[in-house]
Parts: C-alpha cells; structure tokens; sequence
C-alpha cells in the first residue's frame, strides 16, 4: 500500500503546489486544503503503516503492544485542525477581500488603495 | 577593570533621566563620571610603567574559546587617559555649548556610549570584543554627527561616515576572523607571541589588507579622508573629542596595537607607510583652502593621522617612539583648538576665518588657550608640539630622505595653518560678527586652557609624560624601550631642519593666496576625486538596489510561491541525487488489497479533478472526495480518531466554503498556457520528490521509535486507554494548548472580519 499512497502523495502535493500558484485566489486557497491532505497522509504513511488494530489499551490491562503507531495520529490529528483554522480563515478573507475590492484575481490586488 | 568598561554603558542609559535631575549644571555633573575614570586609570600608571600590563579577563563563549579579556598596557593606558581626560573636558564644555538644546539628554547618551565603547576598543585584548567595541564606536558617531538631525547636511555627513566607516568595518571582520582561523586565537597578546605562523601564511597579504582597508577608514587615511570633513556638521565638541582626539586615532591605534602581530614585514613597511606619508602631505596641502576653522582643523587632523600611519609603518624604534609623542601633543593642541573654534562659533556666530578678527580683546582667555594650542602646532618652542616634531624629523631622518621631505613639507604647511586656525582670528583689526564677541563661562575655557597647560608644562618638563610614552612604545614594538625626551637638544641638524621648517612655514603663511593660486591646479585630484568615488558608488549601490527590488520584490503571490517552490526542488532533488541512498526504494505492488486500490484511485481522480475543475462547485466537491477518501486511509490503518475527526472537518470545510464561496464569481482562465506549463512542471517537481520521499522513509527506520514509550506508560502515567488522546491532552497537552489558541485566534479573525464593515459604520 505503501507505493500507492506515496503516489497519492506526490499528486496531492502537486496539484496543491500548482493551484497555490493560481491567480484566482479561491484555487489558492483549494491548494492549501490539498497541500494539508498531501502533509497528513505524508506523516501518516512515512510512520510506517499498519492494518492492525487501534493504538488503544484494552479494559484489564496496562499497556498494549502491536497496535497502530500512536504518536503520527495524534501529529495529524493537530495538524488536521489547524489546517481547518487556517483555511476557515483564508476563506472569509477571500471573501472579505472580493466584496471590498471586487474581484477574486489576486494581481489586481495588489495595490493597497481601493 | 571590566566595570570601568561597562559602567559607561549603563550611565549611558540613564543619563537622560539623570539630566533632568540637574539640567543646569548637567555638563558638569556627567563629567565626574570620566573624571574618576581618569582617576582610576591613573592609579595604575605606576604598574603600567613599570611594564607590568593589568590583564582580566572573564570567559564569554567558552564553548567557542572567546573570553571577554581586557588588557591594560601602556598603549592602551595612554588612549584610556586621553579618552577620559579629554572626555572630562569635553562634557564639561558641552553642557555650556549645548545649553537649551532639546536634544541635550540625548547627546550625554551618545556621548557616554561612545565613550565606553571607545575605552572598549582601546583596552580589549580579544579581537572579537575589539571589532564589537569598534563597530560601537561606528555607530554612536552617526548619531553624534547627525546630532543636528533637522539639517539635511548633518544626516548626510552621518550617513557617509557611517558607511565609510561602517565598510572598513566589514573588512576588518573578514580580517579578525581569518587572523583568529589562521593564528588559532583571538587574543592579540597570543598572536603577538607568535607572529610567524601568520606572516608566514599565504593569506597573510589578505588579512593584511582587510585590516588596513579597517584601519584607512576609521583613521581617514587617503584616499577615505572625505568622511572627516565632513563629519565637521557634528557639533563641536563632537568634533574635538570624536574628530581629533579619540574615534579617527582608533584606526592608528589598530595599526599600533597590531603592529607585532601584522608588523615588520616589507608590505607592512611600504604599505603603511605609502599610505601616511601620502595622507599627511595631501590633507595639510588641503587645509590651506579652507575658510571654515572647523575644516582647517579636520585637515590637519588628518594629516597628522597620516603621520602617524607613516611613522606606525616605518615601525622600527625611533619611529614608534615619534608615534607616541607626536600622538599625545596632538591629542593635547587639536582638543583644545576644535574647543576654541567651538566658543568663537558660539560667542560670535561665525567660524569663517575670513570674518574673524581681534578677537584677543573681546576673548582674551580664549586667546590664551588658543596661542598655546596653534604655537604647539606649528611646533614652535618650548611647547610639547616641538618636541613632537623633533621626534618625528629624529625618525625620518633615520628613515629615508622622500619621507623625509614629505614629512618636512607638511610640517612647514602645517606650520602655515595652525596660524591660520589658531592666531588669525585673534589677530589684526576687530571685524564685525554676528553675535557681540564675549570669553564664555569657566565650563568652556576650562579645555582649553587645561590643554593648553598641559602642553606647555610637558614641554618644559618632558620628563614627566616621559615614562608612560615608554610604556606605550614598548608595547608596539612588543619589547622594552626607554626614551629621554628633552626641549633643548643641542645644536644639531634637527634643529636646523626646524628653522628651515619655520622659515618656510612663515613663507607659506605670508604668500599663502600665491601659493594657493600657484598650486590650485592639484587640488581637484585630492579634493574631488575620493568624494566623487564615493558618490558615484553610492549612486549606484541605490541603483542596484531599485533593480534588484523590481524583479525580486515584484508584488506578484505566484511568482513568489513559483521562486519558493523552484528553489525548493531543485535543493531537495540536488541533495536527494547527491547523497541520498535511492537504492531502498522499492515499490512494492502485491500487498493492496482491492478495497485499497479504491480508495487510492479515488483519491488521486479527487486530487486530478479538483485541479482540472471549470467551476468552483465541482472543485470543492472534488476537493470533498479526496478528503473523504483521506479519512478512509485512516480507518484502513488503525486510526479511527483521525478518521472522526477528518470526516467532521471535511463536512465543515465544504459548507463553509460553499456558504463563503458561493457569491464568488465563476472560474476564468487567467493564465497563459505556458504558464499554466511552467506551474505544472513546478508542481510535478515537488510532488515527485514528496513520493519519493515516502518510499524512502518508509523503506528506512534510522532511529528507534519513541512511541512504545507512550504506549507502555499512556495508562500507567495518564490514566487513559486511547493512547492517541493521551498524547494529545496530556503528554503533549501544551501543543494542544497552543492548536486551541490558535483555532481562537483564527475563530476571532473570522468573526471580525464577517462584522467588518469597511467605511459602513460600525459593527452594522
């Protein structure tokens, strides 16, 4: 599974870095979204991957072994919810910036008087 | 000795609120701070003397093999007194000069920190805590220059010194450092010890030149000495203290102090010498044409700068022993003839020579001090410029008969100028001048006339500063040397090269507009041309500067981002090809089970067609599948907290960006196809590695997993069975800690800027 995540990978961060280079700047903020995808299943796979069960200590016991890395999980899961901040933010600014300059072309932002 | 350093600093720092503690004397007040220095170096005058140096030092980055090493010799000695006891004066006349001004708090602050600074480069041992204290020096003379920052000459002149300066500065980095790579220390007193290993390196030439290219700066030399002329916009006492009697000598102290470890060699010899001798004659020539007494003086700073460098580089005995005595007669004459075209300027608000006149009767303590200093240099007896002078001819002599007749030739124009500067505008008939002409309070004749003793005592009894000038040139020539000083040497051929001296000195003086007009035809050469240099370097350093902005600095997001990107790839790739192992990588088809092959492709099409999308819905729908299909990679692998989480957050992000989106208008094809091309290669650069990196990093395990750690104690030490949560809020609870605060800095953004409205009222 390793080989075909690691395509997965490689096209998410492809496709994020090429439509963080795009002019409209909805496609800039679509490329973060896939860039955080590519970066969370990066730290995932590059853990090493295992079907086996979740990292969680049965009832009776003290501590467990053989089970999922649990450390890559909870990275990604902050990684996960920071990146939703992040986007959420870039968002509304998108959209803030459209209703107050009137166009979604990143190079006719760039004077700073409207 | 450290605190005697430092303590400047920190009086610096709370001299503005100190001022206002006694506005009206504060120039006195803050003058007892180098007074007691002055004291305090005194005391080890006698140690000194006696050749013991005072040596502390306290370790700095003893990991790098740096302490902070101070070391009192006689060299250092003699500069620390001058530092502190022209200081002493030197506030004490300020508080007068500057009484009223606004900025009065702020000039004790500089003036205290270059001070300190200056004490720092002339007693540290470490060449590292030498080049900081130099550097600081640099830094507080911009301010004091462009002191009167309301003129646009005052900023100009600062900023030229500054860079001027500043640019030596950055050469004398490249030089420590390689002498600290080469010597394998820092310490000049371990250098010195072992200067063969450095003279006998190849790159000795190189640390050569750094150095000096340091040393010319600061000290003026040609064809830098531009800078100091017209760092004369500084306010006078400035000008006396920085300008003549301490901050332009560092580059000649550098030179001395360096000059066991740097010395004796041939370039050495011709070098430094060249340059002096070169220096010396120019700037004396110069002055001649100078009408503002302000600028005379820096002239002839300079070319008594040059002298020194020239006697510094003809090295032997006689010369170093001229160095020093020449130095100090200079520091005593020059202070107190920069403070008495201070008070003219003040009393009678003009420093043009040619409007000045009779002032001996409306000044007559000024007069005094200034006679005093323009006879000493002219090097007339009994005064100690006079046997400054005969040390200087004593040396050349012994030297070589061009720098003899440079050496004779300057001191004739000197001769000329100090008349001009320091006679002329007592002599003659009254003029008029714009403000009454009246001697000034105690506080500024005080300089002067201490000077002024000081140079006519030491003439008389040159005994008495005869054993610390010893000091000082056995730590140059780095072994022990005793020197008599006498007025009244017989009648010798030194002698009659002074008459010589004089007759021609007054010669000048008399002829001086034909001999102006004779020789004018040099003038553009020496004049002009440096300055011009300088100019035109700075034109186009700012050309440059506006090209390199344009194309780098050019406002466009996605020509950043494409730099950014490019750069990155084309390191990761460069490192990866050089010395990554790609021979692990191994892509292995066999063990995907048909439900993950699925999920893959269904990702990648995702991916594929969120980029290829015509219209924002579809995008985000596409955008919406690859998420899902991360959050089933997830389940697949154990780890069904992501997955929750991701399932819940891709749900949240495509409404939010439907909600947010949906008024936005329609894709347009902004770009052109090659770039769309360009863009896409970029991407596919960075994603290939990205995979390739996976490979590897799965292919590989360099260290043990730290994960059985959580594991094995997630329940024993955080009382929790799922060890993801565990980590998250309790392990590594201050990382969670930190994601909350962030998700709430990003919840206010968004909330405020949905409130936001721009020019609308608020809050509507």
């Amino acid at each position: 599974m390793e080989a075909l995540l690691a395509i997965v990978i490689g096209v998410l961060y492809a496709s994020g870095v090429y439509m963080l280079m795009r002019r409209s700047i909805v496609k800039l903020i679509i490329g973060l979204a896939l860039l955080a995808h590519g970066a969370s299943l990066l730290v995932f796979t590059a853990a090493g991957l295992t079907r086996a069960v979740p990292p969680v200590i049965p009832y009776g016991e003290k501590a467990v072994t053989g089970v999922a890395d649990p450390l890559p999980q909870a990275l990604i899961l902050t990684a996960i919810v920071i990146s939703f901040g992040v986007q959420a933010f870039a968002m509304v600014l998108a959209y803030r910036a459209y209703q107050t300059v009137g166009t979604d072309d990143l190079d006719d932002m760039k004077a700073t008087d409207t | 000795m450290i605190y005697a350093v430092l303590s400047g600093f920190v009086l610096a720092l709370l001299a503005p609120a100190l001022y206002r503690l006694s506005a009206r004397w504060s120039g006195v007040v803050f003058s007892v701070f180098p007074a007691i220095l002055a004291l305090y170096f005194l005391s080890h005058m006698e140690a000194v003397v006696g050749g013991e140096a005072v040596r502390v030092a306290w370790p700095w980055m003893p990991a790098m093999g740096l302490e902070l090493s101070f070391n009192l010799d006689g060299l250092g000695l003699l500069f620390a007194l001058a530092i502190t006891v022209v200081g002493t004066l030197i506030i004490t006349y300020a508080g007068s000069y500057l009484h009223g001004h606004p900025s009065l708090p702020r000039f004790y602050l500089f003036i205290l920190m270059f001070m300190a600074s200056m004490l720092g480069v002339v007693l540290s041992d470490n060449l590292i805590a030498l080049f900081i204290f130099w550097e600081l020096t640099s830094v507080t003379s911009y301010f004091l220059i462009g002191f009167e920052h309301d003129k646009d000459t005052a900023r100009a002149a600062a900023l030229q010194a500054l860079l001027v300066t500043g640019t030596g500065g950055l050469a004398l980095m490249a030089g420590v450092l390689l002498m600290g790579q080469i010597g394998g220390s820092f310490e000049i007193s371990a250098l010195a010890a072992d200067n063969a290993a450095l003279q006998g390196h190849r790159l000795y030439p190189l640390v050569l030149a750094l150095v000096l290219a340091g040393a010319f700066t600061k000290s003026a030399q040609v064809p830098f000495h531009f800078w100091l002329p017209s760092a004369m916009e500084a306010p006078t006492p400035v000008s006396a203290y920085l300008h003549s009697a301490t901050m332009v000598k560092a580059g000649v102290y550098l030179l001395a102090r360096l000059s066991p470890v740097l010395g004796g060699s041939d370039i050495w010899l011709y070098v430094v010498t060249g340059f002096g001798a070169a220096t010396m004659l120019a700037s004396a020539y110069q002055a001649l044409y100078q009408t503002d007494l302000k600028k005379i003086l820096a002239y002839s700073t300079v070319s008594v700068l040059g002298t020194l460098t020239m006697l510094i580089g003809l090295g032997d005995k006689l010369a170093i022993k001229a160095a020093m005595v020449f130095l100090m007669a200079h520091v005593l004459y020059k202070a107190a003839l920069f403070l008495v075209a201070g008070s003219i300027d003040h009393e009678t608000g003009t420093r043009d020579i040619r409007n000045l006149g009779g002032l001996r009767k409306t000044m007559p303590i000024i007069c005094a001090g200034a006679a005093v200093g323009a006879l000493s240099m002219a090097g007339l007896p009994p005064f100690f410029g006079f046997v400054g002078k005969e040390a200087l001819y004593e040396a050349v002599t012994h030297g070589n008969l061009p720098v003899t007749v440079i050496a004779v030739l300057t001191s004739m124009l000197l001769f000329a100028v100090a008349w001009l500067a320091g006679i002329r505008p007592f002599s003659g008939a009254e003029t008029h001048t714009p403000k009454h002409a009246h001697d000034p309070p105690w506080t500024m004749w005080l300089g002067p006339v201490f000077l002024g003793c000081l140079s006519v005592l030491f003439g008389f009894m040159p005994v008495l500063p005869e054993k610390l000038l010893s000091a000082a040139a056995s730590s140059v020539l780095a072994k022990e040397v005793h020197m008599h000083l006498a007025l009244w040497h017989g009648f010798n051929a030194l002698l009659v090269l002074s008459l010589v001296t004089f007759a021609l000195g007054v010669l000048v003086y008399w002829q001086l507009e034909t001999i102006k007009r004779v020789t004018a035809f040099a003038l553009p050469a020496v004049h002009r041309g440096p300055s011009h240099w300088y100019a035109l370097w700075l034109r186009f350093l700012n050309w440059s500067a506006v090209g390199q902005t344009r194309v780098l600095q050019n406002g466009y997001l996605r020509l950043y981002l494409a730099t950014i990107m490019t750069v990155t790839a084309v390191l990761a790739w460069y490192t990866f090809l050089t010395y990554g192992d790609v021979t692990v990588v191994a892509m292995d088809w066999g063990d995907i089970g048909v439900h993950e092959w699925v999920v893959g492709l269904v990702a990648l099409v995702g991916a594929i067609a969120t980029v290829r999308a015509q219209t924002f819905l579809r995008a985000v729908m596409a955008l919406g599948v690859v998420g899902y299909s991360v959050a089933l990679i997830f389940v697949l692998y154990g780890a069904p907290d992501l997955a929750m989480t991701q399932f819940l957050i891709e749900t949240l992000s495509l409404i939010l960006f439907v909600f947010v989106f949906y008024y936005m208008p329609p894709f347009k094809r902004f770009s052109r196809r090659v770039v769309i091309v360009r863009h896409a290669v970029i991407g596919t650069a960075v994603g290939a590695f990205f995979t390739l990196l996976v490979l590897v990093a799965t292919s590989v395990q360099w260290h043990p997993t730290i994960s059985t750690y959580f594991s094995e104690n997630s329940y024993l030490m955080g009382q929790g069975r799922n060890i993801v949560n565990v980590i998250l809020v309790d392990f590594r609870g201050f990382d969670t800690l930190g994601e909350i605060t962030v998700l709430a800095v990003a919840g206010i953004g968004v909330y405020s800027l949905i409130r936001l409205r721009l020019g609308k009222g608020r809050g509507s």
